[in-house]
């Protein structure tokens, strides 16, 4: 990102920064409009959050000091163009005893670094599955 | 006497009335913390502690790294801020308690602390405080300055018209949020379509959530249906956390997957759940709650629904469950989250418990108020009643009123709830045509919008909201479609409010901390942040905001007083009259009673409280004095309008040496000329059922007492009416026209009365 690192001056951004927002495909929030979206010029897709918005509002949380908040835009980031059902597979996946064994998870980590560049969503993955095998909860639960 | 049935009685029976109080439908629990009922202290509970080492959190709480559950390793991973903790860990849980109450340390360096705080910690701090300590910390540590409130719109039909008209007259009412669920699982896509259109109609603004199973529950946010989501459900014990078939990793996929999409998330935990889950770990409420709190800041999400939710109930069966709602409250924040502080499943039998719980928040303030407010009747809702429910709205308001604090409600004009329920079925019943979903006919359409509830609809039913339900999913149908229909067929105002909301998720201001729409705006703790440091700071009620609390329905004033009496006026006209004879002489006749009449009696005012007729009440006291062989004579006072002065100056100039006085509204008093004012003979103070017949008892009993008699007093009897507050408002303004006529010094007139048409 070329600016400068935003700060709670800049919020909201939709506000104090409409520059700076834009939809998925490169709309300005000026742009979506009702006749926009009645003459096809605006579809569900722009009305999508981007990976960029995530990080702004990372750096904004930060900012007003909540570091976990901007961690999880930051995590959110790498989701946004993570398939809906790659990220249901996922989930599902990280939930008690759907894995049964550690190796599945890291499977998914290594897939949502490689194939989605999730590279802070996969470390998560892992250690998930560092904490999952030490609390035995790779098992059969239904 | 032993062995006679029935002779003397075994009971108090105050014990059988209290039986039959709905408090006693509450059943209340054993303090036992060996089973889990213990709400602030369990011996179980580990002391605080925290060791930190280069490669992070050591010990916690009692427990080493080795040995951490899923919980305590995310916590120490990610909440704990190594920086932090030894100064905060060091510090005296008294000093930190008395820094939460100290209006002179700001929330930030508070906010500050708690990074480095273990749950045991924040418990232990927080139970130093006592109730209404816990709720000035709360108020003074909230997130955003200005208060908010959400909603339950549910139906229990799954009906899409009334879904789509209640969801208008929430917004009406000014709720921030509104929160739907289905009677059944696959109507969830019916309900967010109909919520959505509904929330659409008046302003624009409101955020909207269908709270469902999670993975359909995104797909309705994905396709632009809802705004926010409050399901993830977190636990304060391991075994807990895997029933409800997640992890704190799995949760935290989650909560960064609903920011990915653009959708406002806070997690959900409360008091009890793991007692109700059966894995609590003979730990107390508390403790278990501060851990599923700071797992929620550790897991990075803005917010929680917090203070026992769906485990309130059991919370307020144990000794201080009450509390430690508040206190569980008071971490939340405290750890910089958005609280929706509960307030919503009904824990409670009894009105006053229930008034007495949302007292707290409502003179704190909180994000939301209640998460949620049952905007529907009790019946309707869905997720099962809320504390408070449509029926008790306006006791809400009220109390919004009464205390000049803003609960995140405003009053709202009959007419206009009207014509914006109609505009919203109208709205719904369009999409619903122009997306080939339903064709809603009129007798549909008019009674929703007249329902109070769901019993009072001829509309859909829950199979008619399934095949509408199913057909949306599975065509895939958008909010942008909706938006389409909408506009197409001429709701345009409601088209564009519906995109203004969706457009929300491109900036993702609304993902922030306690992010709320307010006049088209984006408020949160961040450009709204709490900034109290003592009177005159934090958030006040503004001038026009309480212009809007105040203005509830019905509310009395001097001019409608003013028009019932003209309306009476005409009809007394024609019962009776009043001749003035010029200056009263004191009396001789030694059966004389006096009736000394109020300034304004038969002149501006006509009829008593209880709504008899002046004429009606002088011909009783007159026909009474004259039963019992006394002689009448009517005297208006001008020099008094107070009940007790009337009857002495009355009683001065009889020639009995007794006098009645009665003032228009009704009130009187039998008296004799030797006594002290306000020591009378005989008070009728409760005018508002005060009988004809009392006052023709009233009449009798003066005369006995003009002869020396000892008359059985009159006594009207009462059953504990609240009178003063159905009548004080009128009777003091109807008081005030009678003072506003008396003048110092005046002499008493005599007056020649004549009774005119039947019985004249």
């Amino acid at each position: 990102m070329s600016e400068d690192r935003l700060t709670i001056g800049d919020y909201p951004l939709a506000e104090k920064r409409p520059e700076i927002v834009r939809g998925k495909r490169g709309k300005g929030l000026d742009e979506i409009t009702l006749d926009a979206v009645l003459e096809d010029r605006v579809a569900l897709e722009d009305l999508r959050i981007t990976a960029r918005a995530l990080r702004q509002q990372a750096e904004i949380a930060r900012a007003a000091g909540r570091e976990t908040l901007a961690e999880n835009f930051e995590r959110a980031a790498e989701l946004v163009e993570v398939p809906q059902d790659t990220i249901m597979r996922v989930y599902e996946l990280l939930r008690p005893g759907r894995a049964q064994a550690k190796g599945a998870l890291l499977a998914a980590a290594t897939e949502l670094r490689e194939q989605h560049g999730a590279n802070i969503m996969a470390a998560f993955v892992e250690e998930a599955a560092a904490v999952y095998e030490r609390r035995g909860l790779f098992k059969k639960r239904f | 006497m032993a062995g006679e049935p029935g002779n003397f009685a075994n009971r108090w029976k105050r014990f059988s009335d209290w039986d039959e109080r709905p408090l006693r439908l509450d059943k209340f629990a054993i303090e036992d913390a060996e089973n889990g009922f213990a709400s602030f202290a369990s011996r179980h509970d580990p002391k605080p502690g925290l060791t930190v080492a280069a490669g992070g959190v050591e010990t916690m709480d009692g427990t080493g790294a080795p040995d951490f559950d899923m919980i305590d390793a995310f916590i120490a991973r990610y909440h704990i801020d190594p920086e932090i903790a030894p100064e905060a860990m060091a510090m005296p849980s008294h000093e930190i308690a008395r820094m939460l109450v100290d209006m002179n340390v700001p929330r930030s360096e508070l906010v500050r602390l708690a990074h480095g705080m273990t749950p045991a910690k924040l418990a232990e701090v927080v139970a130093e405080l006592s109730t209404l300590e816990i709720a000035f910390a709360y108020s003074k540590m909230r997130a955003r300055k200005t208060p908010g409130n959400q909603a339950h719109v549910t139906n229990a039909k799954d009906d899409p018209l009334q879904m789509a008209a209640d969801a208008a007259t929430a917004v009406a009412f000014g709720f921030d949020e509104v929160e739907t669920t289905m009677r059944v699982a696959r109507n969830a896509w019916s309900n967010a379509v109909a919520c959505a259109v509904g929330a659409s109609v008046g302003r624009w603004g409101t955020l909207f959530q269908c709270s469902s199973e999670e993975a359909e529950e995104l797909r309705i946010g994905m396709a632009g249906f809802t705004s926010y989501a409050e399901t993830v459900s977190v636990y304060g014990t391991e075994k807990s956390f895997i029933d409800g078939d997640d992890t704190p990793w799995s949760k935290a996929f989650l909560a960064a997957a609903y920011a990915s999409r653009g959708i406002k998330m806070r997690c959900t935990s409360g008091a009890g759940s793991e007692l109700l889950m059966g894995f609590h770990e003979k730990k107390s409420l508390l403790y278990l709650e501060a851990r599923c709190l700071c797992l929620q800041r550790a897991m990075g999400v803005q917010g929680t629904q917090n203070g026992g939710i769906d485990g309130a109930p059991i919370t307020c069966t144990v000794p201080g469950g009450m509390r430690e709602l508040m206190a569980e409250n008071l971490i939340a924040v405290w750890l910089d989250l958005e609280c929706a502080s509960g307030n919503d499943a009904r824990p409670t039998e009894s009105e006053i418990r229930v008034g007495a719980k949302i007292m707290p928040f409502l003179i704190a303030g909180s994000d939301l108020i209640c998460s949620g407010f049952g905007s529907i009747l009790a019946y309707d809702n869905s997720f099962n009643p809320s504390l408070l429910n449509g029926e008790e709205l306006e006791d809400y308001l009220v109390l919004q009123r009464d205390f000049e604090a803003d609960g995140g409600l405003t009053p709202v004009e009959e007419t206009r709830v009207l014509a914006l329920r109609t505009r919203a079925v109208e709205a719904i019943s369009a999409v619903l045509e122009e997306l080939g979903l339903g064709q809603p006919t009129d007798d549909m359409k008019a009674s929703v919008v007249a329902a109070s509830g769901s019993d009072e609809t001829r509309s859909y039913l829950p199979r008619d909201a399934a095949l509408i339900s199913e057909s949306i999913k599975e065509r895939a149908i958008t909010v942008i479609d909706v938006i389409k229909a909408l506009a197409t067929r001429g709701f345009e105002e409601e088209a564009e409010n519906l995109l203004k909301l969706v457009r929300l998720r491109v900036s993702g201001d609304y993902l922030q901390t306690s992010a709320v729409v307010r006049d088209g705006r984006v408020l949160s703790a961040i450009n709204d942040p709490n900034d109290y440091l003592g009177p005159g700071t934090g958030y006040r009620v503004s001038k026009a905001r309480r212009d809007e609390i105040v203005a509830i329905r019905d509310v009395l004033t001097r001019e409608e007083v003013l028009r019932a009496e003209s309306v009476h006026k005409a009809a007394e006209g024609k019962r009776i009259t009043y001749r003035t004879m010029g200056p009263a002489a004191g009396g001789n006749d030694p059966n004389e009673v006096v009736i000394g009449i109020s300034p304004a009696f038969g002149v501006k005012l006509f009829q008593t409280v209880a709504g008899h007729p002046l004429s009606a009440i002088l011909r009783e006291l007159i026909a009474g004095i004259k039963a019992e062989g006394g002689r009448a004579r009517v005297v208006r006072m001008k020099h008094t309008a107070d009940t007790s002065f009337l009857g002495l100056s009355a009683a001065r100039i009889a020639g009995s040496g007794v006098g009645i006085g009665i003032q228009a509204k009704g009130t009187a008093v039998i008296h004799h000329k030797d006594r002290l004012p306000h020591n009378n003979l005989e008070l009728f103070s409760n005018s508002p059922i005060t009988r004809l017949e009392h006052y023709r008892r009233m009449g009798a009993n003066a005369a006995l007492y003009a002869r020396g008699k000892l008359p059985e007093p009159v006594v009207v009897p009462m059953r504990g009416e609240a009178m003063g507050s159905r009548y004080h408002a009128r009777v003091s303004l109807i008081y005030a026209i009678e003072t506003d006529m008396t003048a110092e010094g005046a002499a008493p007139e005599e007056v020649e009365i004549a009774f005119l048409g039947q019985g004249a």
